[in-house]
């Protein structure tokens, strides 16, 4: 039997029946598009944690805080058990004697309420230096940003963003205005372009403030993190070892902080998003077994519907192999079919989501397009497999007399 | 060409074993045509499905040109039915969701014959059996002769040696039953082994071997030597 003959055949056997089949391919329809729904929800989201940091320039080291064995992302998020030994701005100081640090960028967050004339908010307070406008491209409507001071400078003044500027003061020019943030009065130095997201913070909704100043009002002893700019690539793995030696100096012998490059960030963000997607689509696929087993009971009723058809093959000289064949190739062409309906709804749904979502790249990873298409295949093959060998295995004579 | 040796074909109800066959010793000759007659339950079926290899004796031996077919595995069977044997069903057996044509093409697309060449072969039998303006035509726009007609075509496309046919006019009125007997008889008469069940009298004098059975048992055999349609019809009773 040729080829084209047999899908043929499978093919009017599909299209006859199109209840049957339209059930099928919903059924797995659904699975692949669900796959490729939710691995592209935690590809777009690792590509969009990616391009914030490739944003930030090649490089830098982040510091944190506390000893993080693992070398992953703990450390960034504070110290995990143990309370490490304050890093001071004092120790920041030390550090920009080494050669090969060309900035530091230190940074503590906080909460605060905001008061301009009877107007409040709460918002975020990032306190931090110069230097980081540099680092994040930054742009003013108006004013300046903070200006370089020694890092002991606890001056009241601040910089605010976009929706902070506009709630506060409407139209008139933020610059130069005095506002209240707790109990201490803060003079408004600059204003901030609407800028989104960078680093995990809504900008727009957040005042920076001179570090001191910010360590100050929180009664803090210790930076939380901070970005070191190194000289150059090639004074990153010096930086690194400087960072550590001055430090360790300075805490009497107890290295107990986190210094990562970006590369490393990175591969930890991508090893967790991995997991993630892979979960994701791995729930989804589970859809796609089900739908099997969907695919074989629909068989196995096609075969009893098509008893007497299959007797008149065998009569006709078909033999066991090609009955096999036959339904086999039917529940291939339903799950094939499937798994392309499912692709279009799926990548339909991409698109929609992107349009939603402009900021974040959703797609659905190759391997998750590939791993769906196969597992809907697969499947289709696997639970086809019973039913088109109970065809082949039918007596002929009872075969033909329909029972 | 056919030669059956002490078949038996047993089948096991619950308890108990139903002899379909006992002890069957026949044989058939090329270019014979044979009849079949007796009540129903004496087991004419069942002798032709073990004729057409559809199925398979309990005991015994069955020579089919020479070669013991009586224990060949299914796909052997498959084989020697697709070279050898041609079915026609009281039933007709048409695959609805295919035209006359593709219902006749049927066996020469699993044997995996090029599609022109099948194409023709088809219509030439469609023209034998004059269908040649019903080729499109699915099943269900066919009267119940026309539809053994192309039956018929289907079951000689592959030109096989030997003609079974379980009651052909059993499902059709006297005219179509006519038109359709003076087809397999008009094949008979080119040459092929012509095997008939038959509740027709009629029939069975016009067969130059006639077979009538009771309770698996072939009791009375009647075979006139002459071969041929004309001469059949002129043989006494
Ligand atoms: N598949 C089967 N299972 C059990 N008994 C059967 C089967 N096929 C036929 N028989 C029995 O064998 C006998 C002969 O049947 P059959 O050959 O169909 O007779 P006929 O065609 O002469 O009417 C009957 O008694 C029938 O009940
Ligand atoms: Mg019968």
């Amino acid at each position: 039997m040729r080829l084209f003959d047999r899908n043929q055949m499978a093919l009017t056997a599909v299209v006859r029946y199109p209840l049957r089949s339209s059930m099928l391919l919903v059924a797995i329809a659904i699975g692949v598009a669900a796959v490729l729904v939710l691995t592209s929800l935690g590809e777009g989201a690792r590509l969009y944690v990616t391009s914030q940091f490739n944003s930030l320039g090649t490089h830098l080291l982040f510091v944190a805080p506390g000893k993080n064995e693992v070398g992953g992302l703990g450390g960034m998020a504070g110290s995990l058990g143990g309370s490490p030994r304050p890093f001071t701005l004092g120790d920041v100081r030390a550090l920009r004697r080494s050669p090969y640090i060309a900035t530091t960028t230190p940074m503590v967050m906080g909460t605060a309420n905001i008061n301009y004339q009877g107007l409040e908010r709460d918002i975020g307070v990032l306190g931090t230096t110069y230097t980081m406008q540099r680092l994040f491209d930054y742009e003013l409507n108006s004013g300046r940003f903070l200006p370089e001071l020694d890092l002991d400078n606890a001056t009241p003044i601040c910089v605010v963003g976009d929706t902070i500027a506009r709630e506060l003061f409407g139209n008139a020019e933020p610059v130069g205005k005095w506002v209240r943030m707790g109990d201490r009065r803060v003079r408004v130095i600059g204003a901030l372009s609407q800028g989104g997201q960078t680093g995990g913070h809504d900008l727009d909704e957040a005042v920076f403030v001179p570090i001191a100043f910010a360590m100050q009002i929180y009664n803090m002893e210790s930076v939380q993190r901070m970005m070191v700019e190194t000289t150059g690539a090639e004074s990153m793995a010096k930086a690194k070892k400087d960072i550590r030696d001055i430090v360790k100096a300075r805490h009497f012998g107890h290295e107990d902080i986190t210094v990562m490059d970006q590369g490393s960030i990175l591969d930890t963000f991508n090893k967790i998003f991995l997991v993630l997607t892979s979960t994701l689509g791995g729930i989804a696929a589970i859809s796609l077994v089900v739908a099997g087993t969907l695919i074989m009971n629909v068989m196995l009723v096609a075969v009893s519907q098509r008893t007497a058809e299959v007797g008149l093959l065998k009569a006709l000289g078909a033999r066991r192999g090609q009955i096999i064949g036959l339904f086999l190739t039917e529940a291939t062409m339903l799950s094939l079919l499937g798994a392309v309906v499912g692709l279009l709804v799926g990548y339909a749904s991409i698109e929609l989501l992107r349009q939603m979502y402009p900021l974040v790249d959703f797609q659905a990873p190759d391997w998750a397009v590939l791993a769906a298409v196969l597992t809907a295949l697969a499947s289709g093959l696997l639970f086809g497999i019973m039913p088109a060998r109970h065809a082949a295995d039918l007596d002929p004579v009872q075969a033909l007399a329909g029972s | 060409m056919i030669r059956f040796e002490n078949i038996c074909r047993d089948f096991k109800v619950g308890d108990e074993t139903v002899h379909a066959l006992k002890n069957v010793n026949q044989h058939i000759e090329t270019g014979e045509y044979a009849s079949i007659m007796g009540p129903s339950g004496s087991g004419k079926s069942t002798l032709l499905n073990v004729l057409g290899l559809l199925d398979t004796p309990s005991s015994g031996h069955y020579w089919l040109n020479g070669r013991d077919v009586s224990q060949l595995n299914d796909d052997d069977l498959a084989e020697t039915r697709q070279e050898v044997i041609g079915f026609v069903f009281q039933s007709f057996h048409l695959i609805q969701r295919m035209t006359a044509l593709e219902n006749v093409e049927l066996p020469m697309v699993l044997a995996g014959m090029a599609p022109e060449e099948r194409r023709d072969r088809a219509s030439q039998m469609l023209f034998k059996t004059g269908l040649e303006d019903r080729m499109t035509h699915r099943p269900d726009q066919l009267s119940g002769g026309q539809r053994q007609r192309v039956a018929i075509a289907r079951s000689i496309v592959m030109e096989p040696k030997v003609l079974l046919a379980d009651e052909p006019t059993g499902n059709l009125d006297s005219q179509s039953g006519k038109e359709v007997l003076d087809i397999l008889e008009g094949l008979h008469a080119e040459g092929l082994t012509l095997i008939l069940v038959t509740h027709d009298p009629v029939i069975g004098q016009r067969s130059n071997l006639h077979l009538r059975m009771t309770d698996g048992v072939i009791h009375a055999e009647r075979r006139s030597q002459q071969r041929g349609l004309e001469d059949n019809r002129r043989a006494p009773v």
